[in-house]
């Protein structure tokens, strides 16, 4: 039989191969290839206007980007019950970037020049926004990005309505060392944002005399964590700070609680554990565990209960409301008032009329940057209850004024060139 | 000596892991020579088997116990029906059967995704297996022990299986000559479905064991599906102790590159260490002797 034949040595060599390229086609992004540029051909002469809404609504990133994807949606409803922009209803182009940041940049070429939208909301990894980031400088067109980011860009095309570093880690950092923690561990995915965090975190340290007892990286996915939780532990330090992605933070977490370590006698920080990870992570693994976020379904004002009633009644009793999403649901917002000032859908009328632009959020008042597209948000620090909602354990009182540079911390000199 | 132990451990421990992922593959690729590129998927089906268990008993403890039984027959049913719908009519092209297994993993793990939604899901792990177990020079976690002791578990019934029963027999019969076997009356075809059975089903165990460790979600069978290949490959195509000194050779080669450097690091150099390996042993660990005139 041909099959016996072709077993030993064709099959064996082949598989391998063929199993390496297929895995890495899958994951692999080939930047570069993102085709023509695109040109703006807004139209704006009738009863309604194009948005368009890019979220990866398949692949790895869907998990998160569906739940950004849910909350636009929400808000679209909302300001078109509510009489529209300008009076003009929106009208939402939905397109999915794949996890794929070329697809991304695809997409948004599409929707920029073949729907003719206004604006683009969406992406989610810094490997999408700097996949789309020439795309929208290139047409002259606008998109707003939800999502915290490791900082050090400032694009005029670009809205950022996530926490740059300084309204995240940098809190994080202060809250930490009020707490007395004069040691840290970091662990974190082997990706850009994890390794700039972690660069500044080191110059924080460096400068508020706190040791970094280790720094560890696990490539995204992995999915045994005994050594890397042996290395923590031997370590010994205060706290962990923790820039895990992804699927990496259920393995950390269970092997962190199965080790016997626990919250109160090293806390972990998290910067990208929600209240939509907590329930994949397993609320009794997470328990006591701190995060740095600026915004969290139980803030308790009118304006966030409203909030989180409406997407409850929309999607359903059983789901939560995360940063991301109210990013999201807030830059919606925060574009309609904008274009509200300006009297205008143009791009260049948007940019200048957005400095000083307010909008009362979910999460609190916040304020576009007109220098660099950012908003001043409020730091919180959470600690995650019993019933996998997070609660604010520390808050900044006011809202920090967006620095995606750390041009006004002086340990950060250095880091930004 | 502390951390060492530590790591022995741990590289005991992943190395259990990789060979629960792997035995059902030292069947299917290794017996049989198929490629399966769904075996991870039969492992995430295995997973949100423990998943629904939950949902229908309270206790962890008695659904994550009954769970490994269901999760064998889910995976096996799964198995049987791509075999018998897709991979029967493809044996003779391996390269084939690689590309269609691998679209059948897609569409699982979307379906995975419609079912169960997007999000990943939490399987509790029982009181008596979270916390660790104090073995005098390291703590070790109850689950691991719990895995490790599935893992050996599943090799000695699989040995057993294939020694000792009719079945077994007709297995390695067909292993070693196809075409003797189908003279002296053996089935195959049955033979072929069985052994696959067996073979997926053995990845639903494997996917209700990492529960206890990772997160489930559509995308668990992918994480493993390499490291599962790479285990049978560097055993030896046809050889369940070839898989097993493999899983437990790489797992400790991973612990220990791992503290000595980094995670991504370890990760290569293993590779490279098996690349190596297969140059000079292309044949893997064991080999089979067969009769058969290829």
């Amino acid at each position: 039989m041909p099959r016996l034949r072709t077993r030993a040595g064709v099959v064996r060599a082949t598989a391998v191969l063929a199993i390496a390229g297929l895995v890495s086609a899958g994951c692999g992004s080939r930047v570069g290839d993102s085709g023509a540029s695109a040109t703006s051909c807004v139209d704006t002469s009738g009863s309604s206007v194009k948005i368009g809404f890019l979220n990866s609504l398949s692949g790895t990133m869907a998990i998160s980007e569906k739940t950004v994807n849910d909350s636009l949606i929400l808000a679209a409803e909302q300001i078109n019950a509510g009489g529209g922009v300008l009076g003009k209803k929106l009208e939402v182009v939905t397109e999915d970037g794949a996890s794929e940041p070329t697809i991304f940049a695809e997409k948004a070429t599409k929707l920029i020049s073949s729907n003719c939208v206004a604006a683009v909301f969406g992406g989610w990894t810094s490997s999408s926004r700097k996949a789309m980031l020439p795309v929208f400088e290139g047409a002259n067109s606008l998109l707003f990005y939800p999502v915290q980011y490791e900082g050090l860009e400032a694009s005029p095309n670009i809205f950022y309505t996530g926490a740059t570093t300084n309204q995240q880690i940098v809190p994080a950092l202060d809250y930490l060392k009020q707490k007395g923690v004069t040691s840290l561990f970091l662990v974190g995915s082997d990706y850009v944002f994890p390794r700039t965090a972690n660069k500044e975190i080191k110059a924080y340290a460096k400068a508020n005399g706190i040791e970094v007892k280790g720094e560890e990286y696990a490539p995204l996915g992995h999915t045994d964590f005994t050594t890397i939780v042996n290395k923590v532990r031997s370590a010994g330090a205060g706290a962990v700070f923790n820039t895990l992605n992804g699927d990496s933070n259920v393995a950390f977490f269970k092997e962190y609680r199965n080790a016997g370590l626990t919250a109160g006698a090293m806390p972990v920080v998290s910067v990208s554990i929600a209240e939509e990870e907590v329930g994949g992570i397993g609320v009794d693994n997470l328990v006591g565990q701190l995060t740095a976020w600026n915004y969290y379904q139980t803030i308790d004002t009118p304006r966030n209960k409203a909030f989180v009633a409406d997407f409850k009644a929309k999607y359903g009793q059983n789901r939560v409301t995360s940063d991301p999403m109210e990013a999201a649901y807030t830059s919606l917002f925060l574009w309609k008032a904008i274009v509200e000032k300006a009297q205008s859908f143009k791009t260049d009328d948007v940019q200048n009329a957005a400095g000083g632009v307010s909008y009362d959020a979910p999460e609190g008042t916040v304020t576009v940057n007109g220098e660099n597209h950012h908003i001043a948000k409020t730091a919180l620090i959470g600690k995650v209850g019993p019933d996998g909602l997070i609660y604010t354990e520390w808050s900044s009182g006011a809202p920090v004024e967006p620095d995606p540079f750390l041009r006004s911390y002086d340990w950060a000199k250095g880091l930004t060139g | 000596m502390q951390a060492l132990f530590s790591q022995l451990v741990a590289g005991l421990s992943l190395g259990s892991i990789l060979l629960l992922a792997a035995l059902g593959l030292a069947l299917t690729f290794g017996q049989m020579g198929v490629i399966n590129m769904a075996h991870g998927e039969f492992m995430m089906a295995g997973a949100y088997t423990a998943f629904v268990a939950q949902g229908f008993i309270a206790d962890a403890g008695v659904s994550l116990l009954l769970a490994i039984p269901i999760g064998f027959l889910v995976g096996g049913v799964m198995g049987v029906i791509l075999e018998a719908t897709l991979i029967r009519r493809m044996y003779h092209r391996p390269l084939d059967t690689l590309l269609v297994t691998w679209g059948v993993a897609l569409i699982l793990q979307q379906a995975a995704r419609d079912i169960f939604g997007a999000p990943n899901v939490d399987v509790r792990a029982p009181t008596w297996l979270s916390g660790s177990v104090n073995l005098g020079v390291a703590q070790v976690p109850a689950a691991r022990l719990f895995i490790l002791a599935l893992a050996v578990a599943a090799v000695v019934g699989l040995s057993l299986l294939l020694k000792a029963t009719p079945l077994g027999r007709r297995i390695r019969a067909v292993v070693q000559n196809r075409d003797l076997a189908e003279t002296v009356g053996v089935s195959t075809r049955s033979t072929d479905r069985l052994t696959f059975f067996i073979g997926s089903g053995l990845a639903g165990i494997a996917g209700v064991a990492l529960t206890l460790l990772g997160s489930t979600g559509p995308t668990l069978g992918t994480s493993y599906i390499v490291d599962a290949f790479l285990v049978v490959v560097a055993g030896g195509i046809g050889q369940i102790r070839g898989a097993v000194i493999a899983a437990f050779g790489l797992g400790l080669l991973q612990a220990t590159f791992e503290y000595s450097t980094t995670a991504s690091i370890a990760k290569v150099m293993v590779f490279v260490v098996v690349v190596v390996f297969l140059q000079i042993r292309p044949q893997g660990i064991f080999s089979v002797r067969t009769r058969s005139l290829a």
